[in-house]
């Protein structure tokens, strides 16, 4: 028990040590201590869903977690959707569908559908509307995000299909 | 919104933490899935100088199912029960409920012993407890003790559960067969704390009379409550329009919410009656003249 603590987890695939104060949340973690910026920050206190990371295969609100709680945990964030330069299909189709505007809460929103069409590849417009009241998207008005995701389960099925 | 400084242990064993809550008294705070303690952290309304995590204390993320009913551990996740093949069965009625808690990331990480901890009076997790008669299981440096739902909501996030002790589990009596349930709830937006809700379910009699009927509410007062009243105008009656409409009106004049922010105390006094209503035709499967 000190006023530090060192946090080792890994983040899109690379293993990450961090010297934090129990207090910093896994949001500020990755943004200020692993200069992952990609991850937003709105509201802080869990209503917003621009800071959601993939914690273990489950979407988290990366800003209701101190970083110390992740300690040897697997995360993606929505800089580890893309493969390199090239977009995940999810991806190419927010770009397709004109699905973002200012792109505040984007990552958010990526990270969120890409867990729900992994678990779900089915999940119609109402579920996917469903996950999506968790984040909070100023611009859009919610339309082209709904049809982004809906036109972003064929290459979903396909990976289901190619696992079985 | 950063919360206050403070120290952070993670034991493995529940002994320990009890220990740490036990030797640092109300300056230390049990956080399991943090959904409703870091929010209050980041407002400061909440400030403990010593966070104990037990999330990862093992034997705590059980579910299970025999004839003397349903056991939940305390770090069951709003996750795990959703997806339970098991719970749909065994207790359509909290899967249903849990349906409503929050959304999508939030259910991925709340407990269901954080949710009876916290005692948000709007939670889903009370109600159901409260409705349908659960034991909380706590155990502190005094040992196991076993609090029946009526006695463990004290007050709007205020429980009789001591500082040192912690909710191992929560139990539910058997759900049986022929019985007839529904939960409904009333908020603004897809996730948010409901305005008001109501859970119940009653046993069908082959005469199709309702017997052993249980009606909760949540959002309407400090806790939890029974809706008492509304149980009267239905036990062991045949359930009609009627009848629908004499125990929404019991329930909606045995409250009296407080205003706030939210809705004013009428508003959500009127919703209640209108939920029991509600609720109480789905459950006997009556379409209900919204205009009656
Ligand atoms: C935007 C938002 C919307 C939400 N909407 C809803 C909603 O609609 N309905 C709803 O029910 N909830 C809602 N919640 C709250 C959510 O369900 C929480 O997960 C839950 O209330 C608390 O569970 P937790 O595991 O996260 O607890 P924590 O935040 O970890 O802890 C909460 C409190 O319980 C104590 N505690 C935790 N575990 C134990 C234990 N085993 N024994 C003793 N004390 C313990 C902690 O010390 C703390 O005081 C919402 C939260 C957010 C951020
Ligand atoms: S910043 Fe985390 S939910 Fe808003
Ligand atoms: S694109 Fe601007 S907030 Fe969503």
């Amino acid at each position: 028990m000190s006023g530090r603590a060192t946090v080792q987890f890994t983040v899109n695939g690379k293993h990450y040590a961090a010297d934090v104060e129990p207090r910093t949340t896994l949001v500020d973690c990755l943004r200020h201590d692993l200069k992952l910026t990609g991850t937003h920050v709105g509201c802080e206190h869990g209503v917003c869903g621009a800071c959601t990371v993939i914690l273990d295969g489950a979407a988290v609100r990366a800003c209701l977690m101190f970083a110390v709680q992740a300690e040897g945990a697997d995360i993606v964030t929505v800089e580890g959707l893309a493969d390199g330069d090239r977009l995940s299909p999810l991806q190419a189709s927010f770009r397709k569908h004109h699905a973002l505007q200012c792109g505040f809460c984007t990552p958010g929103i990526l990270t969120t559908a890409h867990t729900l069409l992994s678990e779900e590849p089915d999940a119609d417009a109402d579920r996917i509307r469903e996950v999506l009241s968790g984040n909070i998207c100023r611009c859009t008005g919610y339309v082209q995000i709904v049809e982004a995701v809906l036109d972003a389960r064929a290459a979903y099925k396909q990976k289901w299909a190619a696992a079985l | 919104m950063k919360a206050p400084r403070f120290e952070y242990v993670r034991p493995t064993r529940l002994e320990d933490a009890i220990g740490f809550l036990a030797r640092h008294g109300g300056d230390a705070k049990a956080i399991a899935g943090g959904q409703s303690l870091v929010p209050m952290m980041a407002f400061r309304l909440a400030a403990p100088r010593l966070l104990v995590d037990i999330g990862r204390i093992p034997g705590l993320n059980g579910i299970a199912v025999d004839d003397d009913g349903i056991r939940l551990g305390a770090l069951v996740r709003w996750r795990d029960i959703e997806r339970s093949a098991e719970l749909q069965r065994a207790h359509p009625l909290l899967v249903e409920a849990v349906r409503h808690v929050a959304h999508y990331q939030i259910r991925n990480r709340g407990t269901v012993g954080g949710s009876l901890a916290h005692a948000d009076p709007a939670a889903e997790m009370p109600g159901i407890a409260v409705t349908c008669d659960a034991q909380i299981v706590v155990v502190g440096p005094r040992g196991r003790r076993i609090i029946a739902a009526a006695e463990f909501f004290a007050a709007a996030l205020s429980t009789t559960l001591a500082a040192d002790e912690l909710i191992i589990e929560v139990q539910l009596p058997p759900w049986r067969d022929n019985r007839r349930w529904a939960f409904e709830e009333f908020a603004r937006r897809r996730g948010d704390f409901a305005l008001a809700g109501v859970a119940l379910f009653y046993d069908g009699g082959a005469d199709g009379t309702a017997t052993n009927i249980h009606i909760g509410a949540i959002g309407v007062g400090d806790t939890p409550v029974r809706l008492t009243a509304a149980e009267s105008a239905v036990e062991a009656k045949r359930i009609t329009a009627s009848i629908i409409r004499d125990a929404g009106a019991a329930a909606a004049a045995s409250v009296k919410p407080a205003d706030d922010i939210h809705a004013p105390g009428e508003y959500r006094r009127a919703l209640l009656g209108v939920l029991t209503e509600r609720a109480l035709a789905r459950a006997a499967g009556l379409a209900l003249r919204e205009d009656a």
